[in-house]
């Protein structure tokens, strides 16, 4: 029964591409996979959001939680439950293209295809080809090194270009 | 009932140790050896949090004593903590930091991969969650250790006195007690005698490859899972605890 005012879901999706990631904010938690799903509730104005957090201790998981319920709240839905899952853990692999792009233009190498990644891991320490696949988001050079596997968020890794000396921020293969 | 308390147990004594060690680490905010360390550090005290926040959230609905998270964490006495002692042992230098990792990382995600086929769902969504985490914290103190192993003859002396000094503190980690035998049975739980052989498989690698010894067989330290702890415990709590304590019900 569709009636004139009734909100679809497909409708919360779309709204919920205006939610921006805190610390990215070049990327919304769509692009990022966090909403896992949403429900609407049977009386008017109000759902149910499930997300999921990227990284465990990931503290931009309560401000995303509020704005997305002052976004909601902007289209008309007040009474929100957020619902937190865990299983299926998260995963760069559910980052779209698209949003990969906007990643570099931004200035953060987006992640890596997870089979390169995982080749460099297991070479360990001191290996060169560890960094394969990163490719630096200013010039394009895969000639990039490590600095340090932890950089400025929880979800990225601090790298330097070898060509073009500039250091930069690359979102960690998860 | 028994069971749900023994389960109630086994999950707090998984969240505490994360968070004993997150409120470790943490004491290095702002004093690395370098700045890109100092940001790991605090990254893994980071994620540590993360996954002490999961187990004792589980924890406190599996005790149904109307507690939460933030009370289990701010408002228990050091007798009420299930964390191994391994954890609360002073940062020392970086070489002793690093050792702790080590090891607790190893026993970790030996931990948690196994926690991944629990018949508990919520442990199993935890372990799955917290295990891609702690593959890399573990891929970093093993680098470290082979760094400072394998490097100067002075990072090589502090890094086996670090490993000599808390080799004392692994054993409690594979001691099985009457929960850990319940939780086995019940294939909630994690049979610690092969994480023990997976644990000492890969120590005994790393120790190889950083050219150190691996130290002598001593007498092994425990309690900490039972509540028993060593002296250092009580001053990590009074530091962590302070807010809540002065001012009881505090939001950030």
């Amino acid at each position: 029964m569709v009636t004139q005012n009734t909100i679809a879901e497909s409708d919360i999706w779309e709204w919920l591409k205006e939610v921006p990631d805190p610390e990215i904010p070049v990327l919304s938690i769509i692009d990022l996979g966090i909403v896992r799903g949403v429900e609407c509730a049977s009386q008017r104005g109000a759902a149910k959001i499930t997300i999921t957090p990227t990284y465990s201790g990931c503290p931009a998981m309560v401000v995303i939680g509020e704005d997305i319920r002052a976004t909601m709240k902007r289209h008309g839905i007040d009474d929100v439950v957020l619902e937190t899952v865990l299983s299926p853990a998260w995963t760069t692999d559910w980052m779209s293209e698209d949003a990969r792009e906007r990643l570099r233009a931004y200035g953060v190498a987006p992640p890596p295809p997870r089979l390169v990644n995982l080749a460099g891991m297991v070479a360990g320490m001191g290996s060169e080809n560890r960094t394969d696949g990163v490719a630096c988001p200013q010039c394009g050079s895969t000639r990039t090194e490590v600095i340090s596997r932890y950089g400025s968020t929880a979800c990225k890794a601090l790298y330097k270009c070898k060509s073009c000396l500039e250091p930069f921020d690359a979102f960690k293969c998860h | 009932m028994q069971t749900n308390n023994s389960l109630f147990e086994y999950v707090l004594r998984l969240g505490d140790s994360c968070l004993i060690l997150s409120q470790r680490l943490g004491e290095w905010c702002g004093h690395g050896p370098i700045l890109e360390e100092d940001i790991a550090l605090t990254n893994f005290a980071l994620d540590l949090l993360g996954h002490a926040r999961f187990w004792l959230s589980y924890a406190a609905e599996l005790e149904g004593a109307g507690r939460d998270e933030d009370q289990l964490a701010f408002l228990r006495d050091s007798g009420e903590f299930r964390n191994v002692l391994l954890v609360e042992q002073e940062n020392g230098d970086f070489a002793e930091t690093i050792a702790r990792q080590f090891y607790f990382d190893t026993w970790h995600l030996a931990m948690l991969e196994k926690l991944g086929s629990s018949t508990d769902m919520r442990v199993r969504a935890i372990a799955e969650k917290a295990a891609k985490e702690v593959r890399y914290h573990l891929q970093r103190s093993t680098d470290w250790v082979i760094r400072l192993g394998d490097g100067t003859a002075e990072s090589k002396r502090r890094m086996q006195a670090a490993i000599d000094l808390l080799w004392m503190y692994t054993g409690e980690m594979f001691e099985m007690d009457a929960i850990d035998q319940e939780m086995v049975t019940s294939g909630v739980g994690v049979d610690l005698s092969m994480v023990r052989e997976r644990w000492m498989e890969h120590v005994s690698k790393v120790f190889d490859q950083a050219s150190l010894t691996k130290p002598d067989a001593t007498w092994m330290q425990r309690g900490g899972k039972q509540g028993i702890h060593t002296e250092h415990l009580g001053y990590i709590l009074s530091e962590m605890q302070t807010m809540q304590r002065n001012y009881p019900g505090l939001q950030w």
